[in-house]
């Protein structure tokens, strides 16, 4: 079928559905407004957006799905449709929330027709122009966004570090979290909800899911351990439990098929079995095969013990039975890990094998370079555990457990952690919990109103007194409550040395990463650098002696590589059956690279030459 | 007996690592070029600048994207502003097409040239001008008060075999091809230099124009042809020579740097300069100029196009004399730059 393209009228409104041409009208303008009015009267879905572009002399209908769309309050002659009688009735549990929307006091509106609203964020400030008002001015921070207290006191890319850096708060992820198996999982050991909330966070009752914890924040130095974002930690508050988290990890292994009927099996392995890793590997493994819960496991112990049928056909023997040699495949934990062994399950895999799941889990006690942030993009690493009886103090033997440096507050502009110390110092000394939602939490007067109450400073500053002299300190230093997150990079699960280690087959050069105990890559940019410097002899260190340094055999007749016949124990050229040969010292990767030519039907010849 | 002079004490050591440091000296600031060059905010970019021209120049282009020509003047025109813009408009060149419009007629295979008094008037071109530029024209030549009519001689004049059957097919193409060339047909100036400004300088006045015709610039009596200069470092190692474009690669090199406020000790830009020319010409910096000039293979397979440079060895049976720093890292030796080249001169002879 051949379509055929409706042509655009001149002077008259084209009218498009989903995008596409459907017909032309006189006054697209009053029709939008028709058509609206009936979506408000439920002649129409709600969920049809309607744009009108003056410009173009353009109406848009839009049906389609894919639509991002948010819920406004209608608002008409200057009023909104959500009259007090209808909050009374809405109080009264009368209406609810899919009852405004049937009445047309909310709706939603799309992207494009967006384009058409005149939004007010308060109700205060509506005017006979006005379509839509907010229906809350927090709203225009997204979930994320609006759990965090105080953003209008922040600058903005502040809010969105502390956005990204509340996604990696350790605290409980999912309430059932016994009952399941993540690969990875953190769950704090005794979270707190924030005292300085938001109203987003109390309706998605994140207080169940809380991650992190309320500590005393003591804004100054601290003997220059604090410098540059790091962060002074009381000792004594760590070993009280702050911040403490588990760690849980899952291992699994699976009873694998394969052409032919064989299969691997999950047992307690003999050691006949190929690749016995020795009777001490196997030591917390029951009958079954299988780690006994509660066995703390250690570097590169045995999980669950399998074993596998052999790699090829195994020859037939003198005898003509085919004898089966089986291949040790068993499960272990990675080197460098400990931890107790949580839990285990056995299942079926999704191909219908047996399927076992072995959750080891870890203490995670705060060290030194694990990182903390508060609700600000005021993210930090632990630079120093102190005692509590070496840490600053204030006349009511308050001892802080954060230490955070001042000059990280001035240059980033958040105010905001400054008004959550007060709001948070303020309801721990009144015992409620303070509101930070965004325009609209409580003020810095209420806050010192609170504080004056309960004779503190209403700046939020005490005199503190130094630890390890007994003496005062001479300037008044701001503390207060924050809530502070402990984020997911733990030096323990980072933190990484090699002085020797594996290598590569294929180049005999060291491994890389962290899970391979690999070295760390001394690359071409850093190579010109020391070649700038003129240090020859650390280059030839770094690039041969620390990495593929090989001797080779090389014929001095025609240059090629040459062998050590063990049988005759003579060096002999392969190529011309010369006895002439050298031992010369080169990297692997030129050996490797003369194979490589030699692929290429191009014979390479090394000319040997004295030392000059 | 040595002196400890400062001289003798800003020499550089043998076998220091010089090219290396260049290019670092060089690169550094100019990770930092990268990011602010490419846009001048609110201003018009009338020659590249920064990364680009940087490129441009080490890359020995043939024409940079926008040639720009200084010409200086002999002192007694060089005074004034006025003197130096009239022999600005004598070399700034102007086409038919400026002043006329010229127009093809198929029918009776003839060029109209409609002399335009406004376009003229305003660039000082009279109709006498156009008329003289125009006498070279092959064909008849028609002139009345405004116009000129050319009349194409036909290309079988000088054939007589097929006379007709010539005229017929080839004219009617032969006319538009030559309407263009009547266009393009210069008036007044020198080919290759447009728009030219007088710009006062330190002591006095100048010509700034597009393009870099040195030659033809210095044709005319009033240029000082020993003070003509261009970006286009090509033209001025064609007319000057190698030592001066050695030098205009130093000065364009500079000038680069020291407009985004970083500076580069000038000897960085010296050797770069000299590397790109002291074989006698201008060579560019990469595959097809010095790194392709290497005298390793390995070096050489090293950088771009391993297997062209290994093939290209093993056909000709070179030997890699290993002399080069990525050589004999490769092979796994010590590098013969700072202290790798140390050697013990005095050789160990056994006691008699």
């Amino acid at each position: 079928m051949v379509k055929r393209r409706r042509r655009k009228a001149p002077d008259k409104t084209t009218i498009f559905l989903n995008g596409r041409i459907v017909g032309n009208h006189p006054d697209g303008k009053s029709l939008a407004s028709r058509l609206r009015e009936r979506r408000r009267t439920n002649e129409l879905s709600n969920q049809v957006n309607i744009y009108y572009n003056q410009k173009l002399n353009e109406l848009h209908i839009l049906t389609d799905k894919g639509r991002v769309r948010r819920p406004y309050i209608v608002v008409e002659n200057g009023k909104s449709r959500l009259t007090p009688e209808i909050l009374v009735r809405i109080k009264n549990n009368e209406l609810n929330w899919n009852h405004l929307v049937k009445m047309g006091i909310i709706e939603y509106l799309d992207a494009q027709e967006e384009e058409n609203s005149f939004v007010a964020i308060s109700e205060s400030e509506l005017t006979p122009d006005h379509t839509h008002l907010e229906v809350d001015p927090s709203n225009i921070f997204g979930v994320v966004a609006g759990v965090l207290p105080y953003p209008e006191h922040n600058s903005s890319p502040r809010i969105t570090m502390a956005c990204a850096m509340a996604k990696q708060s350790l605290g409980i992820y999912a309430t059932n979290f016994g009952a399941r198996y993540d690969t990875r999982a953190y769950i704090m050991y005794y979270p707190q909800q924030p005292l300085v909330q938001t109203s987003i966070y109390r309706s998605l009752n994140l207080k169940e899911k809380a991650a992190g914890q309320n500590c005393v924040v003591a804004l100054t130095s601290y003997h220059g351990y604090n410098m540059a974002d790091a962060i002074v930690v009381n000792r004594s508050s760590i070993d009280r439990g702050l911040h403490r988290v588990a760690m849980f990890k899952t291992y699994e292994t699976e009873e694998r098929m394969y052409p032919g009927g064989q299969k691997d099996k999950i047992e307690l392995p003999t050691p006949e079995v190929v690749g016995y890793r020795g009777e001490e590997s196997y030591r917390y493994l029951a009958e079954d095969g299988i780690v006994m819960p509660e066995s703390e496991v250690n570097g590169k112990d045995v999980l669950v013990g399998k074993t596998s049928p052999p790699r090829f056909l195994e020859e037939i023997s003198v005898f003509g039975a085919v004898e089966e040699k089986k291949r040790e495949s068993s499960l272990s934990l990675k080197s460098g890990e400990k931890g107790k062994v949580d839990s285990v399950m056995i299942t079926e895999g999704p191909s219908g094998n047996r399927l076992v799941k072995v959750r080891v889990r870890s203490v995670k006690v705060p060290e030194i370079g694990d990182k903390l942030a508060s609700r600000h993009g005021q993210k930090g690493v632990i630079g120093l555990l102190v005692p509590q009886e070496d840490m600053p103090f204030t006349k009511n033997a308050v001892v802080p457990d954060l230490v955070v440096n001042p000059h990280a507050i001035p240059s980033r502009m958040t105010a905001g952690h400054l008004l959550e110390t007060l709001g948070g110092k303020a309801g721990a000394l009144g015992g409620m919990l303070m509101d930070g939602t965004a325009f609209a939490g409580s003020t810095e007067e209420q806050f010192q109103e609170i504080l004056k109450q309960n004779g503190f400073q209403e700046n939020g500053e005490e005199i503190l007194y130094d630890g390890l002299t007994g003496k005062q300190i001479k300037a008044k230093i701001f503390i207060g409550n924050v809530y502070y997150q402990r984020l997911h990079h733990l030096v323990s699960n980072k933190m990484h040395v090699r002085s020797r280690g594996p290598v590569q087959l294929l180049t005999h050069q060291p491994t890389e990463g962290r899970a391979r105990e690999g070295g760390l890559r001394f690359g071409e940019m850093e190579r010109d650098c020391l070649i700038g410097y003129g240090a020859s002899m650390l280059i030839r260190e770094r690039l041969l002696e620390e990495s593929d340094k090989t001797v080779q055999l090389v014929c001095t007749d025609c240059g090629s590589i040459a062998t050590h016949d063990y049988a005759r124990n003579r060096d002999i050229c392969p190529i011309c059956q010369g006895e002439n040969v050298e031992p010369v010292e080169i990297s692997y990767a030129f050996k490797l690279l003369l194979d490589e030519i030699k692929s290429l039907y191009i014979f390479p010849r090394i000319i040997l030459k004295d030392k000059g | 007996m040595m002196k400890s002079t400062k001289q003798q004490s800003l020499k550089i050591p043998a076998y220091e690592a010089v090219g290396v440091v260049c290019a670092q000296s060089i690169g550094e600031p100019g990770t930092q070029m990268t990011m602010r060059t490419f846009h001048y905010a609110g201003v018009a970019e009338h020659v590249p600048t920064g990364l680009p021209r940087l490129i441009e120049i080490v890359d020995a282009k043939k024409e940079p994207k926008k040639a720009i020509i200084d010409i200086h003047l002999k002192s007694s025109y060089a005074r004034s502003r006025g003197d130096a813009e009239k022999v600005a408009k004598e070399l700034a060149s102007v086409f038919v097409s400026d002043v006329a419009d010229v127009e093809d007629d198929l029918e009776s295979l003839t060029i109209k040239v409609l002399f335009n008094e406004k376009d003229g008037k305003s660039q000082g071109i009279t109709f006498a001008m156009v008329k003289k530029a125009l006498e070279s024209f092959p064909g008849d030549v028609k002139i009345d008060e405004t116009n000129v009519i050319l009349k194409p001689a036909s290309e079988t004049k000088t054939k007589d075999a097929d006379k007709d059957k010539k005229e017929k097919k080839l004219t009617a193409r032969a006319v538009r091809k030559l309407t263009q060339k009547v266009r393009d047909t210069i008036v007044r100036g020198v080919r290759g230099i447009h728009k030219a400004v007088v710009i006062k300088g330190a002591e006095d006045y100048f010509v700034r124009a597009g393009g870099f015709n040195i030659v033809g610039a210095s044709e005319n009596l009033a240029v000082d042809p020993k003070r003509i200069y261009t970006n286009n470092i090509k033209e001025i190692e064609r007319v000057y020579g190698i030592e001066a474009a050695r030098n205009a690669i130093v000065r364009e090199i500079t000038d680069v740097m020291n407009m985004q406020k970083l500076y580069v000790d000038v000897r960085h830009i010296m050797l770069i300069a000299d590397a790109m020319t002291y074989a006698g010409s201008v060579k560019s910096i990469g595959r097809h100029g010095l790194s392709g000039e290497k005298i390793g293979v390995l070096g050489r397979a090293a950088f771009e196009e391993t297997i062209k440079h290994l093939i290209n060895a093993s056909a000709f049976s070179e030997e890699e004399k290993l002399i080069g720093v990525t050589e004999n890292i490769i092979v796994g030796q010590t590098v013969p730059v700072g202290t790798g080249k140390i050697r013990l001169v005095m050789k160990h002879t056994k006691k008699r």
